[in-house]
């Protein structure tokens, strides 16, 4: 693997992170939308809380790690992208300010009123936020970023391939957080709200799941490159995404919530590394390879020692992170 | 304010109209996150050592500050994540020529700003859930990565900025293209060192008088408790050690200046011409090459800024027109925070004498009126300070190489998104006022958990109370 490739996995390594665990904490909001009532929804709200609260900054870092990571290593790629898709990162922008400044402030909010204000806020900007990183996504994927920058502004990301990448990635985001709160409303001792909880995410699974494979029609037409990619080299993701992903809905069934979280993972997980395999070696489809985008090797090689570093530290600490509030005495509401 | 060489700015330099625009939405967003990065660099250090009293002593008055402040850095450190985030975007968006021409020299300090906010991130996390969780001296223990994270981050973030006015590790060829990229001497420049430290005590100044501050109007309100009087010292000594070193920092830091950027520094001191020894002129403006209204005190610049009692600033009609920076502005920011700076450090000063001869200035109305102040006060001389050493570095954006106007990206629209950035900031910063006073007036009411009001019980509890009402 050349020095450019490494990097790029590198960084690929925190789109996926980002789209797992980042993703998780945005799905949340739609459960929380979907809710009901102030007095139906208390219980699933406070869920959320508890829920996302702890990890929900720490794995918001992994998006800060992919910008660095790309305006660093691949800086032209950079430029190109940020101009040509303006809009729909800034509308993503907002919505990541809103959802993190409103999630801290509904916590403790002083009355009912502006906790419900704040709560809208919340779940909207959070199910809106996926939406607009998916279809910009969808852009750079279907060769709608020229390598010199400044593409349209509109259609680069009002197209087939990044609307179905923007509602993908709301899907997967609510099919995360169904899974993950499910397994916690059940570790906490919440049975009922875990049976609604089941309900719902089985349903979010399987409407995300037929988006996906159905997404694959329009790609053909709209992103041959990447459908190319998608069901050649990234065939075997895919496969294994719609295996796990069914795996998913059969332990959710059978109410075996813990694995279920694994194997809904794994189905994410595979879906996004698809879109990267499926798209090498392409860093901007169609106009920038990974090799001829890098930058300077003495900063990727720094770069390597950075991740090396994130490897060694910051990967550790994620996972104590995740065992402490996964585990039994931190679950108890208090 | 628009003093006439503003006006002439403004008006009469061809710049694209993208500049103004996106410089007003990256002064905002970075003027606005800088008070909440203090936050997160200096306020774990605070919290520690009322958490570590309250264990180690223990004094419930010490613990119940620290969870009192961890509530309320849970909330500012949110505001402060995602406004970061913004001006992550903001490098790429407003300033496509930096970062696509320089993005691969600058970007390994932000590579390793990257991880130290994943352990902050993840250390926060861990102590604001961690209270009844852990076993308390492993759970207060959570608090030093973080405080260290904070720092490094800070170094990390400062590197890129040293980076821009003192630009090292890259070279550029007869065509314009960067090679013989070396991103380490990039991130180790020059001006690394003090610029960090500069602003690292400038982040314990603030936060200690703003939160010293909070219990100095308590005070005022007549709660004279140990609760209010610990909450006031430990971050006022804090803000003593920052306040007495920092003009300190602030001199070295700026020695040698002249040579660096003598624009800036010819901005700074209103140099109109080069005058051996220099004086310190003390406001006035300029306009039309011609310096006016100023106090000055002959040598006195040359001391100050040379640290000699000869060696001239040398004058702005040495430097050609078009390479100076908006010389009112910079003057005027550069005296607001020398100034400010000054009065703060006097005023802690006083505060440790007069108790050393026996008076406790805590019961003087007139220096707690003055410590609800200070906080502001170290506030604005933190903005000053960034508008000097920002705006004193144009018209470039990496000094001597890339200027300003270069970096900036072609877009129409940018000031409906300043308006629109506007609006959201001014909400959250509403949203960040109100919930932090409810939070104020319910401890003082007694409360200590704040559950959320929309939690099970809480709902439970206040449809009882309104059934018995009826």
């Amino acid at each position: 693997m050349s020095l450019e490739v490494m990097v790029a996995a590198a960084l690929f390594v925190g789109v996926i992170a980002y789209a797992v665990f980042g993703g998780a904490d945005f799905g949340s909001g739609f459960f929380d939308l979907t809710a009901g009532g102030t007095r139906r929804g208390a219980e699933l709200r406070t869920l959320v809380d508890h829920s996302i609260g702890p990890v929900w900054e720490a794995n918001h870092v992994w998006l800060i790690y992919v910008l660095v990571m790309w305006w660093t290593g691949f800086p032209e790629a950079f430029a190109a992208a940020m101009t040509t898709l303006v809009l729909p990162l800034l509308f993503a922008l907002f919505g990541i300010v809103l959802r993190g400044a409103s999630f801290a402030f509904r916590k403790y909010a002083g009355t009912l009123g502006q906790a419900r204000l704040f709560g809208v806020v919340f779940a909207t900007s959070s199910i809106l936020t996926p939406f607009f990183l998916g279809a910009a996504a969808g852009a750079i994927a279907s060769g709608r970023v020229p390598a010199e920058g400044y593409g349209d502004l509109w259609s680069s990301w009002v197209n087939p391939t990044s609307i179905f990448g923007g509602l993908i990635a709301v899907g997967t985001c609510a099919f995360l957080a169904g899974t993950f709160l499910t397994a916690d409303a059940e570790r906490s001792g919440q049975h009922g709200l875990a049976e609604l909880l089941r309900d719902r995410s089985l349903v979010v699974g399987v409407v995300t799941g037929v988006l996906v494979f159905a997404a694959l029609v329009p790609l053909l037409d709209d992103a041959p490159t990447l459908s190319d990619g998608l069901t050649g080299r990234g065939a075997p993701l895919i496969v294994i995404s719609g295996l796990t992903g069914s795996a998913t809905l059969a332990l959710l069934w059978r109410r075996t919530y813990g694995p279920a979280r694994l194997t809904a993972v794994a189905a994410v997980a595979c879906v996004v590394a698809g879109w990267g395999i499926g798209q090498y070696p392409w860093l901007l489809v169609d106009e920038l390879r990974i090799v001829d985008a890098a930058g300077a090797r003495a900063t990727l090689q720094a770069l390597l020692i950075v991740v090396g570093l994130a490897g060694v530290i910051v990967l550790p600490l994620l996972a104590y992170l995740y065992r402490l509030t996964q585990s039994e005495s931190w679950s108890q509401q208090r | 304010m628009l003093t006439p060489d503003l006006v002439v700015d403004l008006v009469t330099v061809a710049e694209p109209a993208g500049l103004l625009p996106a410089r007003q939405q990256m002064a905002l967003s970075l003027g606005w996150h800088i008070i909440l990065a203090c936050f997160g660099v200096a306020f774990p250090a605070m919290i520690f050592v009322v958490h570590r009293r309250g264990i180690v002593r223990d004094d419930p008055v010490a613990l119940e500050l620290a969870k009192r402040w961890s509530k309320v850095s849970a909330v500012l450190f949110a505001i402060g994540a995602v406004s970061g985030t913004v001006l992550s975007f903001e490098m790429g968006l407003l300033w496509p020529g930096l970062m696509g021409t320089y993005g691969d020299v600058l970007g390994l300090p932000f590579a390793f700003e990257g991880l130290s906010f994943f352990i902050e991130a993840i250390f926060l996390g861990i102590y604001l859930y961690g209270w009844g969780r852990m076993p308390p001296r492993l759970h207060l223990l959570m608090l030093l990565p973080m405080a260290v994270a904070g720092v490094v981050g800070t170094f990390c973030v400062i590197a890129v900025n040293a980076w821009m006015n003192a630009p090292t590790g890259f070279r550029l060829t007869e065509s314009g293209e960067v090679v013989d990229v070396q991103p380490w001497a990039a991130m180790f420049n020059d001006q690394v060192w003090l610029q960090f430290a500069h602003m690292w005590v400038g982040a314990y100044l603030v936060v200690g008088l703003s939160v010293a501050g909070v219990y100095a109007v308590g005070m005022l309100r007549g709660r004279r408790d140990e609760h209010h009087r610990l909450g006031f010292l430990v971050p006022f000594v804090f803000a003593t050690v920052a306040a007495l070193s920092q003009p300190f920092v602030g001199h070295l830091l700026g020695l040698g200046l002249g040579d660096r950027q003598p624009a800036k520094l010819a901005a700074f001191e209103l140099a109109e011409t080069t005058e051996s020894p220099s004086p310190l002129r003390i406001g006035g403006w300029y306009a039309d090459g011609e310096v006016h209204g100023t106090i000055d005190i002959p040598v006195l610049g040359s001391i100050l800024a040379q640290n000699s009692l000869d060696k001239p600033v040398r004058g702005l009609d040495t430097i050609p027109e078009e390479d100076h920076p908006p010389v009112n502005i910079a003057h005027w920011a550069f005296q607001s925070m020398v100034g400010i700076g000054t009065l703060l450090a006097g005023a802690v000063a006083l505060f440790w004498l007069a108790r050393w001869r026996g008076h406790d200035l805590l019961r003087n109305r007139w220096f707690l009126r003055f410590a609800v102040a200070a906080g502001p006060l170290a506030v604005l001389a933190l903005e000053s300070g960034w508008v000097a050493t920002e705006v004193g570095r144009q018209p470039w954006v990496v000094y001597g190489y890339l200027r300003t106007e270069d970096a900036a990206g072609s877009y129409s629209g940018l000031w409906w998104l300043l308006g629109t950035t506007v609006v959201v900031y001014a909400a959250m910063t509403a949203g960040a006022v109100v919930v932090l006073r409810s939070m104020a007036r319910r401890w003082r009411a007694g409360e200590a958990d704040l559950p959320s009001p929309y939690g099970p019980a809480e709902l439970a509890k206040s449809a009882s109370t309104t059934g018995g009402e009826r």
